[in-house]
């Protein structure tokens, strides 16, 4: 089955590895060691790292359709705030009578803009099942319809991942009018819990780590399966050669469409997992610049390598929080310069690196195997 | 000795200032029986006064009558001098000869007496200053006193009013008394006759009479009020498209300029640069820099900034191209995120040299105003200019790409680089000089949009995407299809405008692009043949 074939893997085998041992590890420091012990891993940073664990998930998915399909979508930033969205409409309509207006059915921002009932839209997301299968279907609906429009008239390259970017741009303007009733500029906050966990205790907070880590473990082996099935190797024959694919008889369109939409589902869950955790979602999410980050994680670790685009996201985000606690100044050029030298002189990222090490460490001894032979 | 001291110097100001006094009263001493008689006579006789000091023909009247109504006009008691009191703040106050308008400093609050006025004088002096300003010899300060009549018409002016409109000779001006007597007419007296005035009148007053006069109880009054109003409507609508269209062409100039350069580093050499934006905050700068180098003279500056931006944005965006982009060749998605790095870089740059706040740009006395076509339509000048400078600019653009031997080159390098090498151009010699070309009109376009917009670190990221929204709509490589894009575009989204909201019209008009893509995917005017397959 292709989903179990992954798993004989040795690559995905370390890389499940090293990610359940991080889990266990940083799990066991947070809960067993004394508070004043310098192994000590406080809640906050748990929730830190489940933070580098969503945009992961999310690098994983722009990797998927980057890395073997060839696509660079500028607008996956969307697919993470509508799941994103989807999510803080539950945990809105979670809080119930304890806002601060009281009112059992309407969030805050809503008895504050007079609204007189809920949405259309809103309904439905005081039941968990329901918002967890928006958070699938709201992005992947957005992934199909824009998708199918894209893919059908053969719009690639530059001009779709122009065009991607201006979906999350107009979709960021759009979420930032009131009238919308996604509370605007502010977004969706003051959660208060999580299928009856309270979100403010340590315990829910290291088990939302912990289900960032397992998603992030499914999302690998989906996308790992996806690439070494036979769908995968049709996709990346897109991506190198889309017309010579064409004339040998594939549906492109359809093999696009599919890992398209499984992609942005992929970035909703991160979207989805990330909320809860930093306890806001608001239109900032959908802005083209994250959109583009996203991109230089990929880029960073190794495109087409998917466990690359972990390390990348990662990375970037914890030089990120380094460097905005320094030096805010600094980030920008930081983050600018990263762009410019990945491309220029890392095109294949530190995934690429590793391989060429390896590649020289085994190439090696064959010489000097044959000055003893 | 120091009281004496200062008593003697007391006396001897006295003494100089009394000949000044003296003569000021015996030169002008209509002028100074005029103002006494209306300092000393009764309310009821004051109208008279007012009256008599209107029909002196005095060129002083109307300052004096002004300061009257506005409780300035005043008496000092120790010396009965009529003077006008410029500020009444504090003890002492700041006061002018009434006669001869020399200034004679402060004077004690208590030594000043001032001409009382009441409410209904007040009220009737404000129809005799207007009548005063109607008879002024300036035909521009009638215009204004005769506009500003409409509907503040009196039974006292309107009795007038005819003889004065006989002896106007300015048509504006006889046309606007005509209408404020109108006015008056049909609010007043419900005169039919004079409502067909008022059918073709875009002024609000107008419009407001006629609205009443619809209300009113005869029929035939109302009926004619309601054929004028529509009339009136009519008219109002035809000038709400043109300024629509005007608001729409202004906006479509400004996008044309944002994507003209890009059309050419974009459309023409295939290099997608996402620090174009930053190219046109350059040229902001560069304009915000050259008035703060020539301060005092910000037409100067503005002019000089033409060149200079452009020559900034071209340095900057051929370093851009030796730097970076040369080594990404036939490599777009690396390139888009090299250049949006370099993007990010140039705005942090500017944000920690200069300042992370918006920097003001004057707009020099010449580009400011507006030209007012009639009362419902006024055409702001900084937005003409803008215009007319994007059109000057496509088409020097157009030349070069057209008729000059670069141009040439240029289009033979992007069509076959192999080819056009081995005909002797040299490929990379003409690369850096597009895409300095194609990034100086970029800074071109930020020193027009230092006019009419913000300049600050984020300026260009607001354009980038529009701009490549633009170029891709109109087709890219083609520079017309880039005209014609940018200006409907802004067309559509000024009309989408009043009914959808600004945000909500931006919105729709990129779901617009983002169809139409679908539909054309090689925009407006596709290439055809073998530059297509590039």
């Amino acid at each position: 089955m292709w989903l179990t074939r992954p798993l004989q893997e040795r690559s995905t085998q370390v890389f499940l590895g090293v990610l359940f041992a991080a889990l266990v590890v940083v799990s066991a420091l947070h809960l067993f060691m004394p508070e004043d012990s310098a192994l000590y891993v406080s809640s906050y940073t748990v929730t830190l790292l489940g933070k580098y664990l969503c945009y992961a998930l999310l690098a994983v998915a722009v990797d998927l359709v980057w890395g073997y399909l060839g696509i660079l979508s500028l607008g996956h930033g969307a697919f993470f705030a509508l799941g994103g969205y989807a999510m803080g409409m539950y945990l809105m309509r979670q809080i119930g009578d304890r806002g601060t207006y009281g009112d059992p059915i309407l969030p805050d921002f809503m008895v504050f803009l007079n609204w007189q009932e809920l949405p259309w839209y809103w309904h439905g997301f005081d039941m968990a099942w329901f918002a967890f299968l928006m958070v699938l279907l709201a992005p992947g609906l957005l992934a199909l319809v824009f998708g199918f429009l894209a893919f059908r008239s053969r719009v690639t390259g530059v001009y779709l991942s122009i065009i991607t970017q201006a979906l999350t741009f107009a979709l960021m303007l759009a979420f930032f009018r009131n009238e919308m009733g996604f509370g605007g500029n502010n977004g969706l906050t003051d959660f208060k819990d999580i299928l009856g966990f309270d979100l403010r205790t340590d315990a829910t907070r290291l088990g939302l780590f912990i289900a960032t880590g397992i998603a992030l473990a499914i999302g690998y082996v989906i996308c790992r399966g996806i690439v070494t099935s036979k769908l995968g190797r049709v996709s990346i024959a897109c991506r190198d050669a889309e017309a010579r694919t064409r004339f040998l008889g594939y549906r492109v369109e359809r093999v696009q469409l599919f890992v398209f939409v499984v992609s942005a589902m992929l970035a909703g869950v991160a979207g989805a997992l990330y909320v809860p955790q930093v306890g806001i979602i608001n239109p900032s999410e959908f802005s083209p610049l994250f959109s583009i980050e996203i991109v230089v994680w990929v880029a960073l670790g190794g495109r087409a390598t998917l466990y690359g685009a972990v390390i990348g996201a990662i990375l970037v985000n914890y030089a990120k929080t380094v460097f905005t606690g320094i030096m805010p100044d600094a980030w920008l050029f930081a983050l600018g310069g990263l762009f410019v030298l990945v491309t220029v002189f890392l095109p294949k990222g530190i995934a690429g690196l590793l391989h060429k090490r390896r590649k020289a460490e085994t190439a090696e001894p064959t010489p000097a195997q044959e000055a003893t032979a | 000795m120091g009281i004496t001291g200062s008593l003697s110097r007391l006396l001897l100001v006295c003494l100089l200032l009394w000949p000044a006094m003296a003569t000021a009263q015996v030169d002008d001493p209509e002028a100074q029986q005029l103002l006494t008689a209306l300092a000393e006579s009764s309310f009821a006789e004051k109208k008279d006064v007012v009256n008599r000091i209107a029909g002196s023909g005095d060129e002083r009247a109307r300052t004096w009558l002004e300061a009257f109504a506005a409780n300035k006009l005043a008496r000092i008691e120790s010396t009965g001098q009529f003077v006008i009191v410029l500020s009444n703040r504090g003890r002492n106050w700041d006061v002018e000869s009434a006669t001869t308008g020399e200034s004679l400093g402060e004077v004690s609050r208590r030594d000043i007496d001032t001409i009382r006025v009441n409410n209904s004088l007040r009220s009737e002096l404000e129809s005799i200053l207007s009548v005063i300003d109607l008879k002024s010899p300036d035909e521009d300060s009638r215009l204004t006193a005769a506009r500003a009549l409409r509907g503040n018409v009196d039974d006292g002016l309107a009795d007038q009013l005819p003889d004065l409109i006989e002896a106007e000779t300015a048509s504006d001006v006889q046309l606007a008394l005509t209408e404020a007597l109108a006015i008056y007419r049909v609010e007043e007296q419900g005169d039919k006759s004079a409502v067909a005035v008022l059918s073709g009148s875009l002024n609000s007053e107008a419009r407001a009479a006629l609205q009443n006069a619809v209300r009113s109880d005869d029929p035939a009054l109302a009926a004619a009020a309601n054929k004028a109003l529509e009339s009136i409507e009519q008219k109002l609508k035809f000038n709400r498209a043109a300024e629509t269209l005007y608001f729409g062409l202004s906006l479509g100039s400004v996008l044309v300029l944002a994507a003209i350069g890009l059309a050419i580093t974009f459309g023409v050499m295939g290099v997608i640069n996402m620090a174009h934006g930053e190219l046109i905050m350059l040229g902001a700068y560069t304009t915000w820099g050259m008035q703060q180098l020539l301060p005092g003279q910000p037409g100067l500056a503005l002019i000089l900034s033409i060149p200079a931006g452009f020559l900034v944005a071209a340095l900057a965006g051929i370093a851009i191209e030796r730097t970076v982009i040369q080594h990404l060749k036939g490599r777009p998605l690396e390139t888009l995120l090299a250049t949006f790095g370099v993007s990010l870089i140039l705005q942090q740059l500017v944000r920690t040299v200069i300042s992370p706040l918006n920097r003001t740009v004057i707009t020099p006395d010449w580009m400011s105003g507006s030209v007012m076509i009639n009362e419902a339509l006024s055409l702001t000048l900084n937005r003409m200019y803008v215009i007319g400078f994007a059109l000057v600019v496509f088409a020097g653009l157009m030349l070069i790409m057209r008729k000059t031997r670069l141009g040439l080159e240029v289009r033979a390098v992007t069509q076959n680089r192999a080819m056009a090498r081995s005909m002797g151009i040299k490929a990379t010699k003409v690369d850096i000089l597009t895409f300095g070309l194609g990034s100086g009109v970029a800074g071109l376009a930020g020193v027009a949009l230092s006019q009419i917009t913000n300049v600050g670190p984020n300026l260009g990221q607001n354009y980038i995407i529009d701009s490549f929204m633009v170029v891709v709509f109109g087709g890219v490589g083609n520079l017309w299809g880039t005209l014609l894009a940018g200006l409907s575009l802004g067309t559509i989204n000024q009309l989408l405008e009043p009914w959808a909201g600004a945000v909500l019209a931006k919105i729709l008009v990129l779901v617009f692009i983002i169809l139409f893509i679908q539909k054309r995917p090689r925009g407006l005017f596709p290439q055809k043949g073998r530059a297509a397959e590039g």
